[in-house]
């Protein structure tokens, strides 16, 4: 049996792809993205958080909304609106969070391929710019990371002069 | 512009090619020269001293003082903000997409059930004697 392993990349300097392959046909993982008694039981996030708001109105132009809160009552919101919705093999849909802390919104793709019972679902998630991508990567980086990039910055000017 | 832009777009514009990223991942091992890092590749040293020079001008390498071989070697710093990032998402999709396993394994359960249920339907069962 092949192992089922997260694979994370960069496609272009404003995307990020990521790729996981799942033991069941893509119409049963087509639901699990879109009904949202099954979204609520996976799409948690980092441990200790629960969904108490799923709302999914799975049409072009409609809209879907999630609400995150941990056990310190701490929420975390987001929606966006679907573009695009190929049953069951792509969706396409805008996402925003409601502190911004991806610097805006996204446009986040969904493909479903099924070979031999098993699905592989890509999901790319595109920034709108490169000061919105710039906020995601600088979330929670680490300190001392303003020198790396005043020592950098100093390298391309002479690079460039 | 905002100079982290500048560099953040320079990290990844370099990362994203795969002869650039097999450099990094022979550097990641110990700094080389540039006729060391040609070698495993099928690729001439002016085309691998451009792939160089992107990674360099990204900030990933830097050059060695030693005048004759130029050693190249690897700057951490750079790297490991975007792969902090990337690791970041990746933590937090292995743990959604392992309960979605689990969602998917029960639902497959459930079909099966449905199935195997429906099937004992249709089967042909023994006739009933109608009794005077």
């Amino acid at each position: 049996m092949t192992k089922t392993a997260l694979k994370v990349t960069t496609p272009t300097d404003r995307e990020l792809a990521m790729t996981r392959v799942f033991d069941a046909p893509r119409g049963m993982v087509f639901d699990t993205l879109t009904k949202p008694e099954l979204v609520k039981r996976w799409l948690l996030g980092p441990p200790g958080w629960t969904m108490p708001v799923c709302e999914i109105d799975l049409r072009v132009g409609g809209k879907y909304r999630y609400v995150w809160e941990n056990a310190d009552g701490r929420k975390m919101g987001m929606g966006g609106t679907f573009q695009e919705i190929v049953r069951p093999s792509r969706m396409v849909a805008t996402e925003s969070y409601d502190d911004h802390w991806t610097g805006g919104e996204t446009l986040v793709t969904t493909e479903l391929v099924e070979a031999r019972s098993k699905t592989t679902l890509t999901m790319t998630v595109r920034y709108a710019s490169r000061e919105a991508r710039d906020a995601a990567v600088k979330m929670g980086a680490t300190k001392g990371v303003e020198a790396s990039y005043d020592r950098l910055d100093d390298l391309l000017k002479e690079e460039t002069r | 512009m905002k100079p982290t832009s500048y560099t953040l777009d320079a990290t990844f514009a370099a990362l994203a090619d795969p002869t650039r990223r097999a450099i990094l991942a022979r550097l990641a091992t110990g700094e080389a020269s540039v006729a060391e890092l040609a070698e495993p590749f099928d690729m001439s040293q002016p085309a691998i001293s451009k792939h160089l020079k992107v990674l360099e001008r990204a900030g990933l390498i830097s050059r060695g003082r030693e005048a004759q071989r130029r050693p190249r070697r690897l700057e951490p710093r750079p790297l490991a903000d975007a792969t902090d990032w990337i690791e970041r998402y990746r933590k937090i999709w292995e743990g959604n997409y392992k309960r979605l396993d689990a969602v998917l394994q029960e639902l497959k359960a459930k079909q099966k059930k449905a199935v195997d249920a429906l099937l004992e339907d249709v089967k042909p069962k023994p006739r009933k004697r109608k009794l005077k």
